[in-house]
């Protein structure tokens, strides 16, 4: 069976995020990339399964620009086999990336298809159900476990307040939730060898599909500084001030 | 233990100005000769640059020789120097500008340019890429392995180990990456170079080195106030106030932004400082603060220098590969400017390691490369500037500053006495109860800042369950020694906050506390321990700052 997942390069999660002083993004000159971590739990995963022999074949895809494909090389060195590199330096929302997953899964075939839930850059939790949408194919997002049984794969959900399992048919989608696995590192010797694995790089142009942004940014802003907390001297005092100058109760 | 192994003709420890230069040049020889060869780096930072701090005025001198058409390939060099201040700071308020003419030879700027040497490793990086370097970031070397004698490559850091040491789910042990020949360019104060400085004595008939700790931010400032190519320095103030030495620098580089930082020489004597402190100080005077204020302050790090120079500087070559860079001690202290010196030191070794392979030696000592050391401009140039450290050590930064202008204008470096400095700066502290207390002020939260918000955005990070990589050799040293007699300077020393002193939560008396998770990897402990008793590990691979644009 072949699983295809989807990596996307974004800024590193110990990076304290920096607002351009213009307010029209985030700075990323210079700034530490790396895989999204729910990506990586996701290539983990396949990777498992492919362990389990229960996956043949594992493709990666990331879509970014020329640089993505250091992501693409870090998932082959933890153990996917080939890459695809959709290369664009326009901003990229959900839907034109569900969109040029959508015809990365009808070329490829894949009966599986992992994704993170969500970019811990953008924050968006939509790609994976778009994609969904798109292809017809059954999901199973937000998944804690992954078993796949024959022409079925049972996803166990983290949903709001416990676990909730679904059982889909083949192909299907599944999203990650941080608790599915822990992933690997990388050994030297495999990201050695991942540089020699292939990795074709194509255009959105050459699936057929146009990079057309539905949302506009208007402006980025830092949260406001938090404000210094102050001492009460007793439970009546707090009260009062929670009701009258915080205004909550 | 069985490890799996990999071999290369050339290993390169550390991917610094030093290292990168080596491995780039090594591969031109190669590819001039011909020949194939396998070159890899290890770096210990999570990325190229990540662990990189320094000023910058960069001299491109090294560079050229290396690139010659960097301009062509896009090297990160933007923002020349255009005019250069000195100050004397005499106390909060007041300070002398020194007229050009008395500005020692050296410090000027002329032809120079600010740069992030952060970045210009990047783009070595991905020109030593091109050339065919394999080069591993998140990978740092643990142990040398060292077989009859001879240094035969490294151990890379084993990962997933436990806080006590037991195997977590995903541990990987640390390779051995095999070599003919090693370069270790770890920089200041490597952990490797130390013990290989000591065991094959590499420093014997040299003074000790000499170290200070640069503190350094990076702000985004108010565009009237920004002059890009303005190199400013000042001595005296803060400093001056505990009889100590060093100086600062303030630049500014291109998109609005300054860099500004404190040296403070290690070689300090008042356990009651606080290079952090001083540094946050140094902010309020009119000199500094007429820049910053109103500005916005992006990043924070520290990293120690060693500048002994060339009294301090040990033997270079020894059985098995070469010690190179800041490492060794290549430095020029009277600029303050270790990377063409360290580059330079680099492209010699490459030169000298790649004729040891032309002839076909394999771990043999390159005894060669002392000479064509002693024939390169940067011996001459370290040569020249030998007295300037130890002047200033001697005679404090005012007369140890003339007598350095004297020699460097006028005699022009041949000065025919040679001052020595031979107290090593661990051994400098006078007992607490001897020194005068420093009251610092409380940060403002505008200008100034505590360690906590500032290694905040340094972006450092440490897997938290690991081994703790500061050991100390007698855990019973800071309370029982340290503690007494210099109220633990590590508290204080410390850049990031790492040493506390804290009461035990029963109340049963006090602990001495590391929190490893926050080492922005400066080595300062490993230096100024009265006791000698701090050594710093590597920890696991990829831990550590992410430095942007430092
Ligand atoms: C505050 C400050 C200001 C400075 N200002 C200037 C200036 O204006 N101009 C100038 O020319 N110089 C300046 N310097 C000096 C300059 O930074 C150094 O001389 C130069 O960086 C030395 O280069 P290097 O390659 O020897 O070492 P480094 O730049 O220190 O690089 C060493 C690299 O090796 C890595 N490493 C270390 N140990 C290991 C290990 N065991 N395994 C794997 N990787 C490892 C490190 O992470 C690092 O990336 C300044 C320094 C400081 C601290
Ligand atoms: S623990 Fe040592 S090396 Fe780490 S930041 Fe503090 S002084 Fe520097």
């Amino acid at each position: 069976m072949k699983v295809l997942v989807a990596v996307k390069r974004v800024i590193d999660y110990n990076v304290k995020v920096r607002v351009k002083p213009d307010n029209t993004g985030v700075d990323l000159a210079n700034v530490k990339m790396a895989m999204n971590p729910f990506c990586e739990i996701a290539v983990e995963e396949a990777v498992r399964l492919k362990e389990k022999g229960v996956a043949s074949e594992i493709v990666v895809v990331s879509i970014g620009p020329k640089a993505s494909q250091e992501q693409i090389r870090t998932a082959l060195a933890l153990g996917a086999d080939r890459g695809i590199h959709i290369e664009t330096d326009e901003e990229v929302q959900s839907l034109e990336a569900a969109k040029l997953l959508k015809a990365v899964v009808e070329k490829e075939e894949p009966k599986l298809v992992i994704l993170g839930k969500q970019s811990i850059d953008s924050d968006n939790n939509q790609t994976g159900q778009m994609l969904a949408a798109l292809t017809g194919m059954g999901q199973g997002t937000f998944a804690s476990e992954v078993v796949v049984d024959g022409d079925k794969v049972k996803v166990t959900r983290e949903v709001d307040g416990g676990l909730m399992t679904v059982a889909l048919n083949l192909p299907a989608v599944v999203t990650t939730d941080l608790r599915l696995n822990e992933p690997r590192y990388a050994s030297l010797p495999n990201i050695m060898k991942a540089k020699k694995k292939p990795l074709d790089s194509m255009s959105p142009a050459d699936l057929g599909v146009e990079i057309a942004p539905r949302l506009t940014t208007l402006k980025v802003e830092a949260p406001a500084a938090r404000q210094a907390g102050i001492k009460v001297a007793d439970v009546a005092e707090l009260v009062d001030k929670l009701k009258n100058e915080a205004k909550v109760i | 233990m069985e490890r799996e192994s990999m071999e290369f003709d050339v290993l390169i420890v550390g991917g610094g100005p030093a290292g990168l230069s080596a491995a780039c040049r090594v591969m031109q020889l190669a590819q001039e000769a011909g020949e194939e060869l396998t070159v890899c780096v290890v770096e210990k930072g999570s990325e190229i640059g990540a662990h990189i701090l320094a000023g910058t005025v960069f001299e491109p001198t090294a560079l050229n020789e290396l690139f010659p058409d960097w301009k062509e390939k896009g090297a990160p060099l933007n923002t020349p120097v255009t005019r250069d201040d000195i100050f004397l700071l005499k106390n909060q308020e007041k300070a002398t500008k020194v007229p050009n003419a008395f500005v020692p030879k050296n410090m000027h700027n002329h032809g120079n340019y600010i740069i992030s040497l952060g970045n210009l490793c990047r783009w070595l990086a991905e020109q030593a890429e091109q050339l065919g370097v394999e080069v591993y970031p998140g990978f740092a070397a643990a142990e040398t392995i060292v077989e009859d004698g001879q240094v035969k490559g490294i151990i890379t850091g084993d990962m997933g180990v436990a806080r006590e040491g037991s195997e977590k789910d995903g541990y990987m042990p640390g390779m051995e990456l095999r070599a003919k020949y090693t370069l270790f360019t770890e920089g200041c104060r490597g952990h490797l170079g130390k013990r290989l400085i000591n065991d094959f004595k590499l420093d014997e008939g040299k003074d000790p080195q000499h170290y200070g700790i640069g503190i350094k931010e990076l702000w985004d400032i108010d565009p009237a106030k920004h002059e890009p190519g303005l190199v400013v320095h000042t001595t005296g103030w803060p400093l001056n106030e505990s009889g100590s030495t060093g100086g600062s620098f303030l630049y500014h580089l291109e998109n609005g932004q300054v860099y500004v930082g404190l040296i403070t020489d290690l070689s300090y004597s008042n356990p009651h400082l606080s290079p952090f402190e001083e540094f946050q100080r140094l902010k309020h005077h009119p000199e500094i603060k007429k820049y910053l204020e109103g500005g916005k302050r992006v990043a924070y790090g520290a990293r120690a220098i060693a500048k002994g120079g060339y009294n301090a500087l040990p033997k270079m070559s020894f059985p098995g590969g070469l010690l190179l860079g800041c490492d060794a001690g290549t430095l020029n202290s009277s600029k303050i400017k270790g990377s063409h010196t360290a580059m330079k030191s680099g492209l010699l070794g490459a030169e000298a390691v790649f004729e040891a392979l032309k002839e076909g030696k394999s771990g043999e000592e390159i005894t060669s490369f002392q000479k064509r050391f002693e024939d390169s401009w940067l011996y001459k140039e370290l040569y020249a500037e030998r007295n300037f450290g130890p002047a200033m050590h001697k005679f404090g930064n005012i007369v140890g500053g003339a007598i350095a202008f004297v020699e460097q204008n006028i005699l022009r470096g041949s000065l025919p006495i040679t001052f020595r400095d031979t107290t090593p700066d661990y051994a400098t502290l006078k007992p607490a109860s001897k020194c005068k207390k420093i009251n610092y002020p409380k940060p403002d939260n505008k200008l100034t800042f505590d360690r906590l918000s500032s290694v905040f955005i340094s972006n450092t990070n440490h897997e938290e369950d690991q081994p703790v990589h500061l050991k100390l050799t007698d855990p019973e040293i800071p309370l029982k020694d340290n503690l007494p007699k210099y109220d633990e300077p590590a508290q204080r020393y410390c850049p990031a906050g790492v040493y506390e002193v804290v009461e035990k939560d029963d109340g049963s008396g006090k602990k001495f506390q590391i929190n490893a998770q926050n080492c922005v990897h400066c080595k300062t402990c490993d230096i100024k321990d009265p006791a000698q008793n701090i050594t710093w590990v590597t920890p696991e691979g990829g831990g550590g700052p992410n430095y942007p644009n430092m």
